[in-house]
C-alpha cells in the first residue's frame, strides 16, 4: 500500500507530495558536450504539504531550496521521482494538461525588481496571468485586478503605473498581487522578504499571512532567514546539500533541534540583545557547503559536524521519524532522551506524509532553548 | 584615553539631481577612537553608505555638494586635493562593500588584485607584495593561502571573496577600516565567522571600525557605540546597551519590533512601522519620523535637535516625548505585546 492511499483511507489527500524527487544539472564540456558529471542539486526529498499550512524551506544558498520549490512547480523538469498534486502525479504531465494546475500553483520570487517586466504596465502584469487562462472578458479583469490590488495594500489607480515607479516593498506586493490573480491554492515564495528592509519585512509577513487566512492559501517559504521562517511556518523543512536533514514542527525544531546541523544554524544567528548575544554559546562552523557536484559520502554534513565520528562517514543516516512529526538525519541526534531513542525506528523514509497527523505545532515547554544555552548535557549519543 | 582618530562634525551631503535636490546626509557628528567598534544601523535610503563613501572620498564629484568637517587625525578630509586622498584611502581608511561577487574583477586573479592594492600605496616589489598577500589571505582566513592566491573570484565561495575583499582593505594596515553591510549578502553561518573575523583583525592590527549594516542583531555582537539613521539623521546616539536596553527613539522601537526574534516566544503579529521612508528631495517637515510615527503630537512639527534627555550622559536622541511616558509605552510596540523579556 502506497502512502497515498493511506493518505486517502484516513480521509486526508496532501496538497502536495514530493516523493523522491531529484534534480541534478549535468556538467557537459568538450566539443561533444559529454557530460562529465552532474550537480546533485535536490537529491532524493520526500515531503508533504497540507492543505492550509505553511511549510518553512531553509538552508544555505546552494543547498537545493530553490531548485526544489521551482521543481515542485515543473518550472524545472524533474530528474526523477513523483509530484503529487491534489492527488494526481504531475511529473510527467504535458504542457497542456499542466496548464490548467498552473492556475493553483504560483510562486512568489525573491527579487521584486528583477521578477516584474519594466515595460509593462502594473495591471496587464497582474491581469496577464487571467488572460492567458481565459477568465472572464476585459472589463471583469480590469474590476478584479482593482481588487486585488487593494487586497495586497495597493490602490486601484496603480493600474496604470510601470513598477519603476515603485518601491521595493510596493514592488513585491505587485508580485504577490499577480500570483493571486488565479486565486491559486498553493504558493511557493521563494525568499519573498530577504530583498525588503526590516520595516517593510515585516508588512509583507503580515500581509501574507492576512492572505493565507483570507483565501486560505498553502505557503511553502523558502528563506534563509531562521526568524522570519519560524514566524510564518507551521512546519519546517531544513535542507543541506540537497538533501531534507530535519523536518519538524516549526517551534520544536527550535527548541529542540536534532540535527546537529540545525543546532548549528540557530545558534548563528544574531540575536539582537548584547547580554544575550554575549552568553550565549555560538557554534561556529568550518569552512564553506561542500560542491554539490561531489557530495562528501556517507552523511552530507560530516565535514562540517564536530559529533562526527567513523560511521558519519560511510554509512548515509535515514530520516528517522522521533515522534511528534518531527524527522531528522543524523547518526548522532541531540535532544533525544533513551527512551525515545529505543523506541524510535527508521521511518519509512520516503512517507513523511505519514508523520504529518501529529505534526501540528505543540507546546513544548519545559525544554530549554538551545538557541541560548548549551546543549551538550541534553545530548545523548 | 584612546588616541581619537576621526571626528565628523556635522556633515551634510546633498546630491543635485533631476529632480531636485537630495539631502542624503543631514548635519551628522560623531567621534571615533583607536580601538572601538562604532555601529551605524539605518533602512535603504537612511544615508548610512554615503556617509561611508563620504569618509572615503568616493562621493565626490560635480552634483556633489559637502558642508560640515571629516577630521581624520586633525586633518578636514573633505579639504584634502583629490591626488591627496589617494594616500588615505587604502593607507589610513580601508573600505569593505556589501556585495562580495561584484566588487572583485572577474578577470584579474584575487592574488594580483590585493598586490596590485599594496603596490599602488607602497615602494615593494612583486615577490615582496606577493608574499604579503598571502600573509594577509591566512590572516583572514583562508586555507591554504599559496595555492589560493592565483585563484579567480569565481573559484572563491562568497564567505570566501568577502575574506579576500577584508584582505585587500587591510593591506596598507589602515587605522579604519568601514564595512558597508559586509555581511547582509552572506548566510548566517559565514556571517557569523566574517563577524568574528572582523573583531579578531580590528584587535589584531589596532585599528576602528565603523560596522554599517540593517541588521540590529549583527550589531549586538560587534558595536561599542551605535548611531540609529533615518533619513539622512541621526535619530538616536548610545552605547550599545543605552539604544537596546533603553531605546529613546521610537523608530528604533519599531526597528527591534519589526525582527522576528529566535529569543522571544513568537507573537501573534509582528510589529510594523507603516508606511515608507520619506523621500529625500521633500522631506517631511519637522520631525522626519513623524508622519510613521504613532506617538506623534502637535510638537512635532518643529524637529527635535538631538540633545541628551536621559540621565546617562551621551545617549542623545531626537524627540519630544517625556521620557518617562517613552519609558512606558516602547514595550508594546518592542516585544509586540508580550512583556515576558528574555
Amino acid at each position: 500500500m502506497t502512502v497515498l492511499d493511506q493518505a486517502r483511507e484516513s480521509g486526508e489527500v496532501p496538497l502536495l507530495e514530493a516523493r523522491h524527487v531529484k534534480k541534478y544539472f549535468p556538467i557537459r564540456k568538450g566539443v561533444l558536450q559529454r557530460e562529465v558529471g552532474r550537480v546533485h542539486a535536490v537529491d532524493d526529498v520526500s515531503f508533504a504539504v497540507r492543505e492550509g499550512e505553511t511549510l518553512g524551506l531553509v538552508g544555505e544558498s546552494g543547498c537545493g531550496k530553490s531548485t526544489l520549490g521551482r521543481t515542485l512547480v515543473r518550472l524545472l523538469e524533474p530528474t526523477d521521482g513523483e509530484i503529487i498534486f491534489q492527488g494526481k502525479p504531475i511529473q510527467s504531465l504535458g504542457v497542456r494538461r499542466l496548464r490548467p494546475l498552473r492556475r493553483e500553483m504560483q510562486m512568489v520570487f525573491q527579487d521584486p525588481y528583477a521578477s516584474l517586466n519594466p515595460r509593462k504596465r502594473v495591471g496587464t502584469i497582474v491581469s496577464d496571468p487571467m488572460r492567458i487562462h481565459d477568465l472572464g472578458n476585459r472589463a471583469e479583469q480590469k474590476r478584479r485586478v482593482g481588487e486585488i490590488l487593494e487586497t495586497v495594500g495597493l490602490s486601484p489607480e496603480h493600474y496604470n503605473r510601470f513598477p519603476h515607479e515603485f518601491s521595493g516593498g510596493q514592488r513585491q506586493r505587485i508580485g504577490i498581487a499577480r500570483a493571486l490573480a488565479l486565486r491559486p491554492k498553493l504558493i511557493i515564495a521563494d525568499e519573498p522578504v530577504s530583498a525588503l528592509d526590516v520595516s517593510i519585512q515585516s508588512q509583507m509577513l503580515n500581509l501574507l499571512e492576512d492572505l493565507q487566512n483570507e483565501f486560505q492559501l498553502t505557503y511553502i517559504f523558502i528563506a534563509h532567514d531562521l526568524g522570519v521562517v519560524r514566524h510564518v511556518s507551521d512546519r519546517i523543512a531544513v535542507m543541506y546539500l540537497g538533501k531534507i536533514v530535519e523536518l519538524s514542527p516549526a517551534e520544536e525544531l527550535y527548541t529542540r533541534p536534532i540535527m546537529p546541523y540545525t543546532e548549528a544554524l540557530l545558534s548563528a544567528v544574531p540575536i539582537p540583545d548584547p547580554d544575550l548575544a554575549e552568553k550565549r554559546e555560538r557554534i561556529v562552523l568550518e569552512g564553506d557547503v561542500p560542491s554539490p557536484i561531489n557530495p562528501p559520502s556517507g552523511c552530507r554534513f560530516h565535514p562540517r559536524c564536530r559529533y562526527a565520528t567513523d560511521v558519519c562517514k560511510q554509512v548515509e543516516p535515514p530520516l528517522v521519524d522521533y515522534g511528534n512529526g518531527h524527522l531528522a538525519a543524523c547518526h548522532h541526534p541531540l535532544n533525544v532522551d533513551e527512551a525515545t531513542l529505543r523506541r524510535v525506528e527508521v521511518a519509512e523514509r520516503h512517507s513523511p506524509a505519514e508523520a504529518d497527523d501529529s505534526a501540528l505545532p505543540q507546546d513544548s515547554s519545559g525544554s530549554s532553548d538551545p538557541a541560548f544555552s548549551s546543549t551538550h548535557d541534553t545530548h545523548s549519543r | 584615553m584612546a588616541e581619537r582618530l576621526l571626528e565628523v562634525k556635522d556633515l551634510n551631503v546633498k546630491f543635485a539631481t533631476e529632480d531636485g535636490i537630495v539631502q542624503a546626509v543631514d548635519g551628522i557628528s560623531f567621534d571615533l577612537e583607536r580601538g572601538k567598534v562604532l555601529g551605524i544601523v539605518g533602512e535603504s535610503g537612511s544615508g548610512k553608505s554615503v556617509t561611508a563613501m563620504t569618509l572615503m572620498g568616493l562621493t565626490r564629484g560635480i552634483n556633489a555638494r559637502f558642508d560640515g568637517e571629516v577630521l581624520y587625525k586633525g586633518t578636514d578630509l573633505l579639504q584634502v586635493s583629490d591626488r591627496d586622498m589617494q594616500n588615505y584611502r587604502g593607507n589610513e581608511l580601508g573600505i569593505i562593500f556589501q556585495d562580495p561577487m561584484t566588487s572583485l574583477n572577474p578577470v584579474y586573479r584575487i592574488g594580483e588584485q590585493i598586490a596590485e592594492a599594496i603596490q599602488a600605496h607602497e615602494n615593494v616589489g612583486k615577490r615582496a607584495a606577493r608574499a604579503r598577500t598571502i600573509e594577509l589571505l591566512r590572516q583572514v582566513g583562508i586555507p591554504n593561502p599559496e595555492s589560493r592566491v592565483d585563484d579567480f573570484p569565481h573559484q572563491f565561495s562568497g564567505g570566501m571573496r568577502q575574506r579576500a575583499m577584508i584582505a585587500m582593505a587591510l593591506s596598507c594596515n589602515p587605522s579604519i577600516l568601514i564595512a558597508d553591510e559586509p555581511t547582509t549578502a552572506l548566510d548566517v553561518t559565514i556571517q557569523a565567522q566574517i563577524v568574528e573575523l572582523v573583531s579578531r583583525l580590528k584587535d589584531d592590527f589596532d585599528s576602528a571600525v565603523i560596522f554599517i549594516t540593517h541588521d540590529l542583531g549583527v550589531i549586538a555582537d560587534i558595536a561599542d557605540e551605535i548611531i540609529v539613521m533615518y533619513a539622512g539623521r541621526v535619530v538616536e546616539r548610545g552605547s550599545k546597551r543605552d539604544v537596546f536596553y533603553d531605546p529613546q527613539m521610537p523608530y528604533t522601537w519599531g526597528l527591534l519590533g519589526s525582527i522576528p526574534r529566535l529569543d522571544r516566544p513568537r507573537p501573534e503579529r509582528l510589529h510594523t512601522i507603516e508606511g515608507s521612508p520619506p523621500s529625500l528631495i521633500n522631506p517631511p517637515e519637522g520631525c522626519k519620523f513623524r508622519p510613521r510615527c504613532p506617538h506623534a503630537f502637535d510638537r512635532c512639527m518643529q524637529e527635535p535637535g538631538l540633545e541628551n534627555r536621559v540621565e546617562t550622559p551621551g545617549h542623545l536622541d531626537r524627540c519630544w516625548l517625556d521620557v518617562d511616558y517613552k519609558r512606558e509605552h516602547r514595550d508594546e510596540t518592542i516585544s509586540g505585546g508580550s512583556t515576558e523579556a528574555a
